[in-house]
């Protein structure tokens, strides 16, 4: 944190505040980048979640067949579901495809309802945590009501209802998880705005008669940031596993193009006992790419976080 | 500590009813609109309106809501489409197995998470502390219905140890009685320990594989808030004193460092409830989950909505009562 008398020091209160501003934040960017090279658990994270995007992105070309081919076509009876082998790395499904190309296609999937997710939950959260961060007194308190509200309903729960009343579809897995991913990030920017509205370099720019707009959104919103970054990192574990979640109870509707691995789990559920890699691969993608994100977004906290420098 | 309680209690009034504006609203905004969500796939123009007037959908918002506010209330939510039933009377049917279930997620959870997490603190930085911290960095990210499978195909379909699916062993129970619904507690009343016995396995699988995630979060929160006490003034005092190591950690570090778990371990009932939906469709296990989850399939809506209704002031009212039990632990909640 930058002390006050730094602030003093520059003739204009507003050059002051963007050197101050410039400084801290590539100072404390530094620190965090030089803290997350060190942490080997966000090397992995990191690994894992470029590896993740990078199959997502790349499927087409990854995958030695299209998401329905059906290579093991003839082969294939409810009772002979072949696993792994040297033609066919994660074995066929029950309908003869084969289950290496959908689960890379299946990253595609899972990459775009995170995001999308994230994005409609991170700004809805945003902008409302904004209003209640910097108008206080009764806008806040609405807003946080509502927020509460919202948090009541535990979050799977929440996303069920609103994924069923929208219909079945990728669609509404995105919205519904998007929606119960907005009080969280309006109660962390909300807080973590209260924090920051209090200190020093906020109250100095205030005296000094920097109108409150600039001062919200120039100096406390951006150093009010940190906790939102993370919770939007661990925010798209949660999106992944859920909207797996959402998908296994059948409400991610049914295109046997787009391979979802939550759905691809619960198509398996007959054949557990006889095709078992139906369920390991699709299920060990969503661990690994969630392992991803958490890895990465507590190492990001841990590095953002004054609290843990010791 | 009264007022402290009283004045929890009135913070729920405006949670409960905003919870039931939402889901009045939701009920409005499905497809169709509610006479639709239900009539299911019978509905008909003549039939849509028919049930327009007897439910009163055509008569302005704020009467509606206040009807709906009088039904929901006396836990009138409609009837099942599926099975023709009352939504209220489903639940209570089906409630016992899934608070069972949760039950034995709960001990598993609590049981093994708070021993580990105060293991892992004391030996910190040690194997059993780095093994403890990555296994709960991984056992929240597996997902309940994914666990649930290697779970069911090792145990059950492999080895054979434990009961794949369902709540008791139909085939030699049949003439099980259960008049609590609680199927372990049953077999314990009704004098049939082995009945009592094939329930408790039955809950074996499903319970891991439902307390994995809470077992997780409580490992982690008991480590963090156990190395957060040690270092405490009062521990170094303590200490200082030369004060039994047993006395110290029964006194002085236990005590404090099991409040943040209290409070965490209460959060979990909402995360129980909810996973229960994916742990019991996995385990074909018969209670609130199973149901939710057809009624997903079967689109009964009067089903989603008071379940979820149910479920939430539940959750909501066990969230209050572990705040209560908190300020009666901690002088310090209270004055707050």
């Amino acid at each position: 944190m930058t002390a006050p008398h730094e602030l003093g020091a520059a003739a204009d209160p507003r050059t002051a505040m963007v050197l101050a501003g410039a400084e801290e934040g590539g100072s404390l960017g530094r620190d965090a980048w030089r803290r997350l090279r060190r942490d080997p658990a966000a090397v992995v994270g990191f690994v894992l979640v470029v590896l993740f995007v990078a199959v997502a992105v790349l499927a087409p070309w990854l995958a030695p067949y299209g998401p329905t081919d059906t290579p093991g076509q003839g082969t294939v009876t409810p009772t002979n579901i072949p696993g792994p082998s040297a033609e066919h790395w994660m074995g066929l499904d029950n309908l003869g495809r084969d289950e290496l190309s959908r689960v890379l296609y299946g990253a595609r999937q899972s990459l775009i309802i995170g995001v999308v997710s994230l994005l409609l939950g991170a700004t809805v959260g945003i902008l409302l945590g904004l209003l209640a961060g910097a108008f206080g007194g009764w806008v806040d308190n609405i807003v946080m009501r509502v927020v509460d509200m919202m948090l009541a309903v535990p979050q799977l729960l929440f996303a069920i209802a609103v994924a069923a009343m929208l219909g079945q579809s990728l669609t509404s897995v995105m919205i519904a998880i998007g929606v119960t991913n907005v009080p969280v990030f309006a109660r962390i920017l909300r807080g973590s705005m209260l924090a920051q509205r209090g200190s020093d370099y906020a109250l100095a720019a205030t005296s000094l008669g920097v109108r409150r707009r600039f001062v919200v959104l120039r100096h406390v919103l951006p150093n009010s940031l940190s906790p939102v970054i993370v919770q939007g990192t661990l925010a798209l574990a949660t999106a992944i596993i859920d909207a797996a979640g959402l998908s296994f109870l059948g409400l991610s509707g049914s295109d046997p193009g787009v391979p979802e691995w939550g759905r691809m789990l619960s198509e398996t559920q007959r054949f557990l006992a006889s095709a078992f890699h139906l369920a390991v691969f699709p299920g060990l993608a969503i661990v690994f790419a969630a392992l991803g994100f958490t890895l990465l977004g507590e190492s990001l906290r841990e590095a953002l976080d004054p609290k843990y420098r010791r | 500590m009264l007022r402290f309680a009283v004045r929890r209690l009135m913070q729920l009034v405006p949670i409960l009813l905003g919870l039931s504006i939402l889901l009045f609203f939701w009920v409005r905004a499905l497809p169709g609109g509610p006479a639709v969500a239900l009539l299911g796939e019978r509905a008909t123009p003549e039939k849509i309106a028919q049930i327009n007037r007897l439910y009163g959908l055509d008569r302005p918002w704020y009467e509606q809501y206040l009807s709906f506010l009088e039904r929901a209330v006396q836990l009138n939510f409609g009837s099942s489409i599926r099975t023709q039933r009352p939504v209220t009377e489903e639940f209570l049917r089906l409630f016992p197995a899934t608070v069972e279930l949760s039950l034995a997620a709960g001990i598993f959870a609590v049981g093994l998470g708070i021993p580990l997490g105060y293991l892992a603190a004391r030996r910190h930085t040690t194997l059993l502390d780095n093994v403890s911290v990555t296994g709960s960095l991984i056992g929240v990210t597996v997902p309940v219905f994914f666990l649930g499978y290697l779970l069911r195909y090792a145990f059950a379909v492999k080895l054979g140890w434990l009961p794949a699916t369902g709540r008791q062993d139909s085939r030699e129970f049949l003439d099980a009685v259960h008049p609590t619904g609680f199927y372990v507690l049953d077999g314990i009343i009704t004098g049939n320990p082995a009945a009592a016995w094939d329930a408790a396995k039955h809950l074996i699988l499903p319970g891991i594989a439902l307390g994995t995630i809470p077992l997780a979060i409580i490992t982690r929160i008991t480590r963090a808030s156990v190395l957060d006490v040690v270092h405490e003034d009062y521990v170094r005092t303590a200490e200082a004193k030369g004060l039994l190591k047993r006395t110290i950690t029964r006194r002085h570090v236990l005590r404090n460092a099991m409040l943040p778990v209290i409070t965490v371990t209460g959060l979990q009932v909402g995360l129980l409830l909810s996973g229960a939906v994916l742990t019991e469709t996995v385990f074909a296990f018969d209670g609130v989950g199973r149901f939710l989850n057809l009624a997903i399939s079967n689109r009964d809506f009067s089903v989603i909505q008071g379940f979820i209704l149910i479920i939430a002031v539940i959750v909501v009212v066990v969230n209050l009562l572990v705040d209560i039990a908190y300020g009666l632990v901690d002088p310090r909640v209270r004055a707050r």
